[in-house]
């Protein structure tokens, strides 16, 4: 199997006195589909923030592409990185945000463009090229002059996820992207997700309440209960075959 | 019934609004000087040390619990004497400096609360996008703090421009020192000090309106 694109290792997270990671071990492959369950509170938007570098993690290292996220070399020992060395390692992930968090200032062909030309510098022509097939894709071609105020909850999720795409990330994390969705528009959501799934080479981290799509989708399931990983595999093996009663509780939740 | 003279009312007219000029020039200059202080401020009270920021804050807290004369006269009687760091400042630029930095500390607080207005989501966004500090603060925060702040800054212009007066104690010629002495040739104020008022009013209301005007401009944007 290919070297793993992402490697958390012996991971901690505490917020004040509350540990909410005790020890994180995973690794993500290129292109493979991962996605995280378990209860409220269990740590699973934590483990992909200190990814996406919105949390720093107490312990542990993660390692991205072969270099230390948190962590760079500097006189022959480790330091704490600095935003030059976050910058660096964060430009291969993506994050597709929970409350969408596109610019409220920008039309969303301008949110789609803004970063691969300001960040990446790269060619203005490409760029509106390659933004307008996303919301192609997006089934947003029409609306890329709207502002994202004139949009609905899925369709201005579905935007942020055109917006990371055009950044093409090696790795793409996906945060309760329908949770603050009216029902009716979480399959639309569902569906660009599972597009992107079956087409695109890059690595997904899904973190996700939508069991059955999970499942669904995911080559990889884990269990997070309690701060730790619980469970990990495939998603018949963690559903059919798990005998862990927390597991099989918590499914159950979902299953009548 | 001599208190009103219509005749001394348009002797004192010419005479008045020439020192409209300063008090104008006076007005933009110190509220060019606050905004830009406003943003030391802002900078300052960013530095994450919590010493650091409690110090800032609570200077902050004496400049703006002082009274504005007191300050005018420290600048321009006090600070002349003191030692090393003391120097001569004219008439225009104590007035410029003191009612400056005495704004600034609002306007500084005006500026927090716009970067405050911008959500939580918006800095991660950015940071997801993997955008520079520079453009971070450029494309994505400042356009949508700024906006919220332009009611508020407009009516500190305004309250700022009600104030200058003051600097016609330290000798500055806008029109209230030109009434003044007006008043003091022909031992009668009461028309200087009314064509004052007149043009307070005839500045103050239209400003409010245009400030309105771009408030409502603003909020419709997106």
């Amino acid at each position: 199997m290919s070297e793993p694109i992402v490697q958390y290792k012996d991971v901690h997270k505490s917020f004040g006195d509350v540990k909410v990671l005790k020890g994180i071990d995973l690794d993500i492959h290129p292109a493979e589909k991962v996605a995280v369950i378990g209860p409220s509170g269990s740590g699973k938007t934590t483990i992909i923030r200190m990814l996406m570098t919105l949390e720093e993690p107490t312990s542990g290292d993660i390692i991205v592409d072969g270099t230390n996220l948190w962590k760079m070399e500097k006189n022959g020992a480790m330091v704490d990185a600095n935003e030059k060395h976050l910058r660096q390692v964060r430009g291969d992930i993506g994050m597709v945000f929970q409350h969408f968090n596109l610019f409220p200032h920008m039309t969303i062909l301008e949110n789609c463009m803004t970063a691969p030309i300001n960040v990446k510098g790269e060619d203005k022509k490409e760029v509106e090229q390659r933004s307008m097939e996303m919301l192609e894709r997006v089934g947003l071609g029409d609306k890329f002059d709207n502002y994202p105020s004139q949009l609905s909850g899925g369709q201005k999720q579905r935007v942020a996820m055109a917006r990371a795409l055009v950044m093409r990330p090696k790795v793409m994390l996906f945060d309760e992207v329908t949770s603050a969705l009216d029902p009716e528009l979480v399959g639309e959501v569902l569906e660009v997700i599972r597009d992107i799934a079956k087409n695109d080479d890059m690595a997904m981290v899904l973190v996700t309440h939508e069991m059955d799509f999970a499942l669904d989708i995911a080559d990889k399931v884990l269990f997070l209960d309690e701060g730790v990983i619980a469970e990990q595999g495939s998603a018949a093996d963690v559903i059919e075959h798990s005998e862990n009663p927390r597991l099989r509780e918590f499914l159950s939740r979902f299953r009548n | 019934m001599n208190y009103w003279s219509w005749e001394r009312f348009s002797d004192a007219l010419p005479y008045v609004l020439s020192g409209l000029g300063t008090t104008v020039m006076v007005t933009l200059s110190s509220f060019l000087f606050a905004l830009l202080f406003g943003l030391v401020w802002t900078f300052l009270r960013r530095i994450p040390n919590r010493g650091f920021n409690w110090t800032i804050t609570w200077i902050m807290e004496f400049i703006r619990s002082t009274p504005p004369l007191v300050q005018l006269f420290f600048i321009y009687y006090a600070w002349p004497v003191i030692p090393v760091v003391g120097m001569t400042l004219s008439p225009f630029a104590s007035a410029v400096i003191g009612l400056g930095v005495h704004f600034s500390t609002y306007i500084g607080e005006i500026y927090r609360s716009g970067i405050e207005s911008v959500g939580q989501g918006q800095w991660e966004a950015a940071k997801a996008l993997n955008f520079s500090l520079i453009d971070k603060w450029r494309r994505i925060i400042l356009p949508q703090a700024f906006p919220p702040t332009v009611p508020m800054l407009g009516n500190y212009f305004i309250i700022m421009f009600k104030e200058v007066p003051l600097a016609s104690t330290i000798g500055v010629t806008g029109i209230l020192h030109m009434a003044n002495s007006f008043g003091s040739q022909h031992f009668n104020l009461i028309e200087a000090l009314t064509i004052v008022g007149i043009i307070f009013l005839a500045l103050s209301y239209p400003s409010a309106y245009l400030i309105k005007k771009l408030e409502l401009k603003l909020n419709n944007r997106y």
